[in-house]
Parts: structure tokens; sequence; C-alpha cells
């Protein structure tokens, strides 16, 4: 009964059913009765049809040992209707299966692995609980081979035509683990083209080239025979150097891909859904989180293969439309708590009460918990001590509230698990009972204790002792710290009026918010004015007139043109910011803010660019398209050269954008003269997901690849046709396949040219406080878990600003965004934390330390008669106390782990040892 | 709360208090839970901390920094016991060092009052932000012998000339740790003890008068008699 179980696992312990453990690939053992995982949520055991009294009515061990009673082996399956306004469909995806085929060797081979397999074993909490072993010898592989897309970009049986999007990333990663595993590990890499086209990857991707005994092999592969007695797998493979080469490999491990969600099928027939042909969700291109039945939505994989911080921005994105259609109804199911009074104790001496957790068996037959609280009544200003079998069930908590109030506790000590995850449940009882919350402190004696010494029971009881001792000193030394609450004007302010700024605000403002967007040009829509379709056939400019519209038509959004920002101060909630725009200059008041104001095209400096009007940027090239220019329609030979301005020395990543921007190109071309020959020099075609059907059209229709290295940049100079003497630019490259170097006379050169953190984006980092990634782009708070949000309260991030990427991928990103901000909108105040630095101003010497050290920007030197001083504001600080320990005289002190808090319980923990050496030397 | 929040102080008392080893867990470097990447500046306190370990002369394996995530148990674990096991080869403190508790607890003294003059003299290393590597024994030349045996060998004072101090009380009310007795009419003098080596006096000390200066390294004259503290008034003399 999940309302009883407390996780504490004794279950697990004692349930004799073994089998294999799904969670670890099956390749170590789990019990009928566990947790899932050790990040499961909620934390807490259940048990599977592999348990013997759902079998056999045997048993029933695990409800005996229970201690809460919240085993109930009579539980059926039960239907639950539950009316719902809209439904988010996130069912992620399956992975591919190379058992489909045999050439994989996988299920035959024993050192053949999946990259699943592969991450289970790399994990601390895997089968081996972190040592990489192999399955025929349990001994530790040193010569390990990946071999990418498994699954992926194959139009055979069984196989996926797409690009799965995320295993060269994730091969990656396993090498680089692997190596800090084992420093002298080989790691092996087979690979097609390198797909590192998402934000840092291609940093990450150096990292991994760059790692000693780590090989990237570019060349197809097969698997062709296992050691009989070492069990070693041979790989056989190719290179344009030494031919067909065979090579043996203690593991091999198999980068499969994403397959649709098992079941997709009934899923789709049940709610109503279209699939597409690969058999994921079929999008919406302007909206790729809706489906064609209105209140459904999806997020996530079944959107086709997104890798983690697009599902994270979809998931935000279909959460902030469901806001959309429910704002209405928003906070009707809430309910607020009502606390009684908080009494001063400030002036009352320390009385502590002690409560020592049995956690069912976890911490009580380990640590003798009886003679614990003994020892608790000894401790000084300890007025009260006792046990309980679990301290958070819900009478122990009532208990904890009744006890302060019969004994006068004013400080309360609860000794039993880690305050992450109870903390705030503890500090809610003493709340409860009307005492401050930063009276609260508690003693880790589970994880840090019983857990760990569970073979040495004396011990273990001596350092709960030790444990105890140290917070009760503690205890008395906390001071009552009021959490504010600061109100939230419910405006919010978007800065770029792009595709990505227009959803954005359109989500938030049909979400009830007033939205005061700002766009540095005449007009809006951003770059997308310069695109007129995407891969997939969407009409750009018909999208962008219909959006536009409704952000005019929209009576909650203000739209400030030819604007530039001239201030902008505040925080969370509170933010100020100066605009003067063709309405003049005025001062908006929002709580949120949204940095969407894009990204600049990268202008050329090599290839003739500019000097010769034969050669262009791809946009140009589709530009030109588009207005059926002559020269281009009837080229004869057409080059297009990836790579232009990044992937270099200068902007060390990857534009993400262009390899599809030039099959988009290419396949147009090809439309209107199927007699041009195009060629694309690239360097490695970073078509992912989806996109890569578009690049094996191109190449069914002749559109000619050659991949160049960047160290043989091919050469462009003006020259004649070699058959006819017409002026063209003579291309040269090395062609690997042909070994040989190629000269193509072309009419036409398109660049793909990177795409350029905006102009703006240093001078918006500074207004609103916010970091930028190394390569220019705005960073994000963090990269997989909060890709929408910055890491200064209330500023959000969408579209380009955060990393190239395409419309659709902006598109959720934007409505992410939204989301997030409405989480801050939707609230009338926030909360912002107790445990906050403070100053003493005669201490401070106004050196400037801690501001210097502050990337939140909570410190701030001001002058003062008395010389420069620190000021903190309150709301910015987040509590990591990194300046108390550059502060040379102390002035600066975060509240609730002050120097004098944290050295009680330095002392306190070596006063024993103390009092026991002098115990010693009186006997001795 | 950042591993960077871990003061000098808080080893200081462990050891002054007689602990045997101290050994501090934070993230992974590039991994910060906040934005501040605290944990580099964790690594330079720890590099600095184990060469004055090393210069009073207790064994610097008694402190050690390892990098983990919270959701690594297993590392933690390891770390430890390695910990536990390298302290216990060493053994006691003081033992190995062939100092008893009293002299430890002397030595760690002078250079608890040091601390403030190590966070002025070396704010720029301690805030540096290394390439990463997990073993931070890589670095073990980030503060060299040499520079910390100057360090704590050529220590700053400061110190007010009577025959230039006019007794304006500007230095007295400034001193972010009250370290300055000031009397009306009388020279200001500098209470050695107190003194943390801000230099906050001398910056203040009305260009005028410059009444304070900065020793390097020599011993501190002792402050006049008490009742030889009067102001000797600039322009009355003339």
């Amino acid at each position: 009964m999940e309302d009883k179980c407390t996780g504490c696992t004794v279950c697990v312990e004692y349930c004799p059913v073994s089998y294999p453990d799904k969670y670890n690939q099956e390749i170590s053992d789990n019990k009928a009765v566990h947790v899932y995982f050790a990040q499961a949520i909620p934390l807490i055991t259940y048990i599977d049809e592999s348990c013997l009294y759902l079998k056999e009515k045997k048993c029933r061990i695990c409800e005996a040992v229970c201690k809460n009673n919240a085993i109930d082996l009579s539980q059926e399956p039960e239907k639950k209707e539950i009316n719902v306004g809209a439904v988010i469909l996130s069912p992620g995806f399956e992975p591919f299966d190379p058992k489909i085929r045999s050439e994989y060797r996988y299920g035959e081979f024993q050192n053949v692995v999946t990259s699943m397999d592969y991450e289970r074993l790399l994990c601390s909490t895997g089968p081996y609980g972190g040592e990489i072993l192999r399955a025929s010898d349990r001994k530790h592989p040193h010569n390990i081979a990946w071999i990418q897309c498994v699954g992926s970009r194959q139009v055979i049986e069984g196989g996926n035509s797409y690009c799965s999007a995320v295993c060269c990333t994730y091969t990656q990663k396993q090498a680089i683990l692997t190596k800090d595993h084992d420093a002298d590990a080989k790691c092996t890499i087979f690979h097609n083209d390198i797909r590192a086209y998402g934000k840092d990857f291609e940093r990450f991707y150096q990292r991994t080239e760059n790692l000693p005994g780590v090989r990237f092999i570019r060349s197809y592969t097969s698997i062709v025979r296992e050691d009989p007695i070492t069990k070693n797998v041979t790989v056989r493979y190719s290179t344009f150097d030494e031919g067909v080469k065979e090579e043996e490999f203690d593991m091999v491990v198999l980068s499969i891909g994403m397959d649709p969600p098992k079941d997709v099928e009934e899923m789709a027939k049940k709610f109503g859904f279209e699939l597409e042909p690969h058999g994921f969700c079929r999008l919406d291109p302007t909206n790729p989180m809706i489906t064609n039945r209105p209140g459904i939505f999806v997020s996530g994989a079944l959107q086709g293969t997104l890798d983690i911080p697009e599902s994270v921005f979809s998931a935000s994105g279909a959460g902030s439309q469901i806001g959309e259609m429910l704002a209405y109804r928003r906070g009707n199911l809430a309910r607020e708590r009502i606390y009684p009074p908080e009494k001063d104790l400030s002036q009352e001496e320390p009385r502590v009460g002690v409560f020592v957790c049995h956690c069912g068996a976890n911490i009580g037959r380990i640590v003798n918990v009886p003679e614990t609280v003994e020892y608790c009544k000894t401790l000084p200003n300890v007025v009260y001590a006792q046990e309980q079998l679990f301290s958070c069930a819900t009478n122990s908590a009532k208990e904890i509230t009744d006890m302060i109030q019969e004994k006068g506790l004013n400080r309360v000590v609860v000794a039993a698990c880690s305050p992450r995850t109870l903390e705030p449940l503890f500090r809610d009882t003493l709340r409860e009972a009307g005492i401050n919350q930063y009276y609260y402190e508690m003693a880790n004696i589970r994880e840090h204790n019983s857990w760990v010494h569970s073979k040495e029971k004396e011990e273990a009881t001596q350092k709960a002792h030790d444990l105890i001792r140290m917070s009760v000193a503690r205890a008395c030394e906390l001071e009552p710290l009021q959490e504010f609450d600061l109100p939230v004007d419910k405006r919010a302010l978007i800065v770029g009026g792009g595709i990505a700024g227009m959803n954005c605000a359109l989500s938030i403002a049909n979400q009830g918010h007033e939205v005061y967007l700002v766009e540095k040009d005449a007009e809006l829509g951003g770059i997308a004015r310069k695109i007129h379709t995407t891969l997939e056939g969407l009409d750009v400019q018909a999208y962008l007139k219909e959006l536009i519209e409704k952000i005019y038509q929209h009576p909650l959004i203000h739209v400030y043109h030819n604007a530039t920002i001239t201030e902008a101060t505040g925080y969370v909630g509170n933010f100020l910011t100066k605009v003067t725009s063709e309405r003049g200059a005025v001062e908006i008041k929002h709580g949120a803010s949204v940095i969407a104001i894009g990204s600049d095209l990268y202008t050329p400096t090599e290839y003739l660019y500019g000097e010769d009007e034969r050669v262009m940027t791809h946009l140009e090239l589709e530009e030109k398209i588009v207005n059926e220019d002559e020269k281009v329609l009837n080229a004869q030979n057409l080059v297009m050269i990836q790579c232009v301005g990044c992937r270099n020395e200068d902007r060390n990543y990857c534009s993400r954008i262009c390899c599809s921007e030039s099959v988009k190109n290419a396949l147009l071309l090809k439309e209107k003269n199927p007699k041009m020959d195009i060629y694309i020099l690239f360097r490695d075609m970073r078509t992912y997901g989806f996109k890569e059907d578009y690049y094996r059209e191109a190449a069914n229709r002749d559109v000619k690849f050659i991949r160049y290295e960047p160290q043989e940049k091919p050469q462009i100079e003006p020259g004649e046709g070699e058959e006819d003497g017409r002026p063209v630019l003579k291309v040269t490259v090395m062609d690997y396949v042909l070994g040989d170097q190629l000269v193509i006379d072309a009419d036409i050169v398109a660049l793909a040219a990177a795409v350029i953190p905006s102009a703006a984006t240093k001078e918006m980092a500074n207004f609103f406080k916010v970091t930028l990634s190394p390569d220019g782009f705005f960073k994000e708070a963090h990269v997989k878990l909060r890709p929408v949000e910055f890491a200064t309260d209330g500023v959000y991030l969408c579209g380009m600003a955060h990393y190239p990427k395409f419309i659709q991928e902006t598109i959720n990103q934007a409505y992410g965004a939204a989301g997030r901000a409405l989480t801050l909108l939707a609230n009338d105040i926030v909360v912002a934390s107790g445990s906050v630095c403070v100053v003493d101003e005669k201490r401070c010497m106004g050196c400037g330390a801690c501001v210097e050290v502050c990337t939140y920007g909570a410190l701030e030197l001001r002058d003062t008669k008395q010389g420069k001083k620190v000021v903190v504001n309150p709301v910015l600080c987040k509590g990591d106390g990194l300046c108390n320990s550059k502060c040379p005289t102390g002035a600066i002190s975060l509240k609730h782990y002050t120097d004098d808090e944290i050295l009680s319980e330095i002392d306190a923990l070596l006063q024993e040892e103390e009092s026991s050496q002098q115990n010693d030397a009186a006997v001795g | 709360m950042c591993s960077g929040r871990v003061d000098m102080s808080f080893i200081l008392r462990a050891f002054s208090k007689g602990i045997d080893g101290v050994f501090i867990g934070a993230c992974h470097l590039n991994e910060c839970n906040y934005v501040t990447h605290g944990n580099f500046q964790t690594l330079n306190m720890v590099l600095l901390f184990r060469r004055i370990l090393e210069y009073v002369g207790i064994n610097p394996e008694r402190l050690r920094i390892r990098f983990m995530s919270g959701a690594e148990a297993n590392v933690f674990v390891e770390s430890v016991n390695d910990f536990v096991k390298t302290i216990r080869g060493i053994g006691p403190l003081g033992k190995p060092e062939g100092m008893d508790k009293s002299t430890i607890e002397a030595k760690l003294a002078e250079i608890a009052k040091l601390i403030p003059y190590l966070k002025v003299a070396k704010r720029e290393k301690l805030a540096q932000r290394l390439d990463s590597h997990e073993e931070y024994e890589k670095y073990e030349d980030v503060f060299t012998k040499e520079e910390v045996k100057q360090l704590l060998e050529e220590v700053v004072s400061y110190y007010i000339d009577p025959k230039k101090c006019q007794a304006c009380m500007t230095c007295a009310r400034r001193c972010p740790v009250d370290a300055i007795i000031s009397v009306k009419g009388q020279i200001h003098i500098i209470d050695q003890d107190k003194c943390i080596k801000c230099g906050t006096c001398i910056q203040v000390c009305p260009p005028r008068f410059a009444a304070i200066t900065k020793l390097v390294g020599e011993p501190v004259p002792p402050p006049p008699p008490e009742d030889q503290r009067a102001v000797v008034r600039k322009g009355k003399e003339g």
C-alpha cells in the first residue's frame, strides 16, 4: 500500500524469489518484491508476477516482516474512471532489438551486448555494482568495440530507415565512462557519419577522440566469429587506406537505435491519433505536440527520435498547451494550508527534543535504538528523547507536534534518514507545532550509518551517538529564519519576435497573462522571414503570416517594434525593463522574462564569398530557387560546401541545420532541373532523425555527396569549363572513395554558412544576469533537466538563442518556455529560502572577493561613508555559501550554515574523542 | 550548500581538536549543482592547505578531496574506505609526526590567525578554475612548497608609526575586526593578536599622515609605553 510503505526494503531482503532483473537488462537478478530502480518515484517497493504467493498462494514472508503492515497480498487489479480535460501521451520509445537480424550475433555470442546492456554495466547501481564484466567469464574487457547505426539508417528487413539521433553521442559517453573505469581500456568506434549536432556535442566528440586508446573508424562492419575458448569476438571492417581487415575484441557493443513504442498502433487506435510511416505519431509541423484529435497531446519520443533536452521541451510545451485549454479551471482543486502562528522562541534557552527512528528494521536491527535514546537524554540541552518505529509516518509526525507542545521543545532533532528525502516533511511538522522550521535538524543514521555498517553493530551505535551529538550541538546554534514571500507580477516580457518568441507569447497570453513582445526589427518573424519551405515541405511564409496575425489580434499581447532594451533590473516575479521603440520610451513591469532573440548567420570570408557573385550562402540560394533565378536553375553543375564558418577553431560547434538545408535545396533544384549535377561537399552528413530519408532520397536522385577532411578543404578559383570553355568556378576536392583529386566546373557554389549567436547576445546576458556557453549561445540552467530556463530565476529561454535548431524544434521549445514561465506566473507569490547570505557591514572590508565568485549576481559592492561594502540581494542568493569561505574577515555568512553552526558540529564530534582519551589516560 | 563552503578554519579546527584525517567529498568537476563551480575552489583550498600541513610538519595525506555525484554511493564508499586505510597506515595524528597534541595545537593556532591573510594573499589562485582532472594529485604543484614557505615565513604586518599618527581614528573606525586601539588624542596601536592583516588601515590612513607601514617578514616594533602615547601634533611642532 503506497501510503503505508516507507521504502525501507526489509521485505526485499527476505523475499525468497530471485528472477532476472528487467531493469538491469536481465543481466543480474532481483527479487519478486523490489524497488524498481534507485531513483524511482515513489521510492517504494512493489510486487511483480514472479511472486510465489501470487502464483501458488505460498510464502507471505514479506507480509510478516513488514513492520508497517504495508503489504496487502489480496489486492486485485481495479479499473478506475478518471475524468480529465486533456491527455498527454509520452510512452517513450522501444530500444531496437538486434535479435531480429541474426548477423548481429546478439544472444548468440556471449560478449556481444547492446548499448542498453552496456549502459547498465557502467552504472553503479547496475548488475555488477558498476563493474564492467563480460558475460562469458566475468572478467573486465579491455578492448571494446562499438558498432554504430544498429537498426538505424538501414533500408533492409527489420531495420529502420531513419537515424536514431542519439547513438553517436551516447556511444562517446560510454567510451569516456569506460576510460574512467579503466584508464588503459582500448575503445574502437565503427561509425558512419558522426552526428554530433547537439549543443556542445562537437566538443564532446573531440574530447572522446582525443582520449588515448580511443579510435574512430569510418567503416561498415560485420561480426564474423567468436573464439571458442576466449569468447572474444572478431569484427571485419574496411578502410580506404588498408582495405578489408579483421580484428578481435573482448566485447562488442551494438549501438542500437530507437523503435517506435511497443503497441503504438493499439495506442493510436485507442486515442484516435494518426501514425506516420515509421510508426511514430504524425505531427503537425507547426505544432508537434498536438495530434489530429483535440485534447490529446504527445511529448517525448512518440514525436520521433528526440534526445533528452528536446523531450523536456516537448513535455513542458504540451503542459503549457493544456494550460491554455484548462486555464479557466486553474487552482480549482488546490487547497491552501493554514499553519498556527509562530512562537517567538529566540530568547529561550535551547530545549532540544530528539526522535530516533527505527525505520522498521532498517536502523533498528543495526543501531541499538533504545540505548541511543538513553544516550540522547544525557546530552546538553536535550530535555526529551524517544524512539519511533517510522518517524515519517503520519501518526509519528503528530507525535512530534504533540511532544513539542507538551515538553515545550524549541529545537527538534530527528535521527533517521537523509534530509534530502524527508527534511521538508519534518520542517512542516515544526510549522504545524508553531515553531520556526529552521529550528529543525536531521541526523542521518540510515544512509550514513546502518546501511553501510550492517556488520558492525556496536560501532554503528557509537556512530549514531556521534551523529546525533553533532546534530544536537548544531540545533542549539540554530536561528529562526524567515522565508519571504515575493509578490509575482503576472505579466511576461519576451525579447525577440521570431517564431520562438511569438509561439511563446501566444501560449502565455492564451493562459490569461499579458505579454510584452519586444522586437528589434520593424517586422515580426525573425530569421524565418528568409526561409520559404522546410525539408518536409511546410510553407514557412504562409505559416508565418498566420502566426503574426494571431499575435496582432491577441488582446493580451503588446508588440514593440524597432525596440531596444536600455535597462533591465529586478528579479524573479518583479522585473523592470526599459524599452525604447516606435512607441517611445516605456518602463515595463513584468514577473517573467523570456529570451528568444534568435541567432545570426555567419558572413563567409572564404571560398570567394563576396568577391564572386556565383558564390552565395545556402539561404541566398534558397531565395534564388524560390524566385526562379535563371542562372541558378540553369546551372549545369552546382556545388554546395558544408561546414563553412563552424566546426573549426573559431566556432567549435556544429550548426545542426545546414546539412538538411543543403539537402532541401538540392531536392528543390532536382525538382526544377533534373539534369543539373549537384555536388554536396561535406564532413559528416548530419541529417539526423527522419531527415535521413531526405538524404537518401537526394542520393537516389543522383546528388553526389563527397566527403572532405578539414585539413584538406575544397579549393575554389575562377576558370573555364573543361568541355565548353564557359566561365566556371573550378572546385577542387580530394575524393576519398576514388582516392584522387576531383575537379568540378561549378556554375554556382552555395556555402552552408554557420549559425552564429545573435550580436545582441552579450548585451542581453548582462541585462538579465544570465550566462553564456563557450560557443556564445545562452547557457540554460541544466542541459538536460532544465533546458528552457536559466539558472537565474524567472528568466526563460527558447529558439535559436539557445542553439541552432529547426522550426519544429523551436516550436517545441517555445511552448516549453511558456510552460515553465507559467509555473511562475500562475502563482501569486514565490517563496525565497531563509537560508541566504547576510553581511555584517562593520566587518566588511570591501575587498570584493565574494562578489567575484558569486555568479548568481547576488552580491554587489556599494560605496558607503565607510568605504565599499557588500550588499546581498537575498532573492538572487542560492545559498551555496562559496562567498563565506572567500571572505577574509568573516563579514558575510550563510544563514543556517554559519561558521558557528558548522564549527559546533566539529567540536561536538571531537569532544567525545577528547573525553575518551582523557578516560584512557586516567585508566592508564 | 556547496563544497566551496568548506572553510580553511573548519579543517584547522578538526585537526587542532585531534582528528586524524579530513575527507572532503565534492561534486564532479564541471558538473556544478549551482552555477558557481565552487568545487574548483575547494580543490584549490585543499591544495594550499596540504602544503600548509606539510609546512607545519603534519602529513598532508591526512587531508583529501574526492569528486563524486550523489548517485555514486559506491564511489563514496570506496573513497572513504581507501582514505580510512591510508589514515590507519599513517597512524594517529602527531605520532608519526613526532609532535604532541599541544605542539600541534599551538602550531595550528598560529596558522588559524593567518587564515584571513592567506585568503587575501592567495585570493586569485584560490579562485582559479584549473583544467579538470579528477585526480587532484596531478595538481600537486599548483601551490609549491617554496611558495607556501615564503607565504608563511614572510608574513605581512602593519605598524603605526607613533611619530606620524595623528589619532584621527579613521583606521580604527574602518578596521573590520576592531584591532586598533584608539584613544582620543593618543596615537593608535594595532593589536597584533587581533589584526587579520587585511591592509584596510594602510589604505584608509590619510596620505598626509601616511602613518602606517607594511612590514614583510620582520618583527613589529613594540608600542610605546602607555604614558608616552600623546600625539605629536605636526602643526604645533613646526
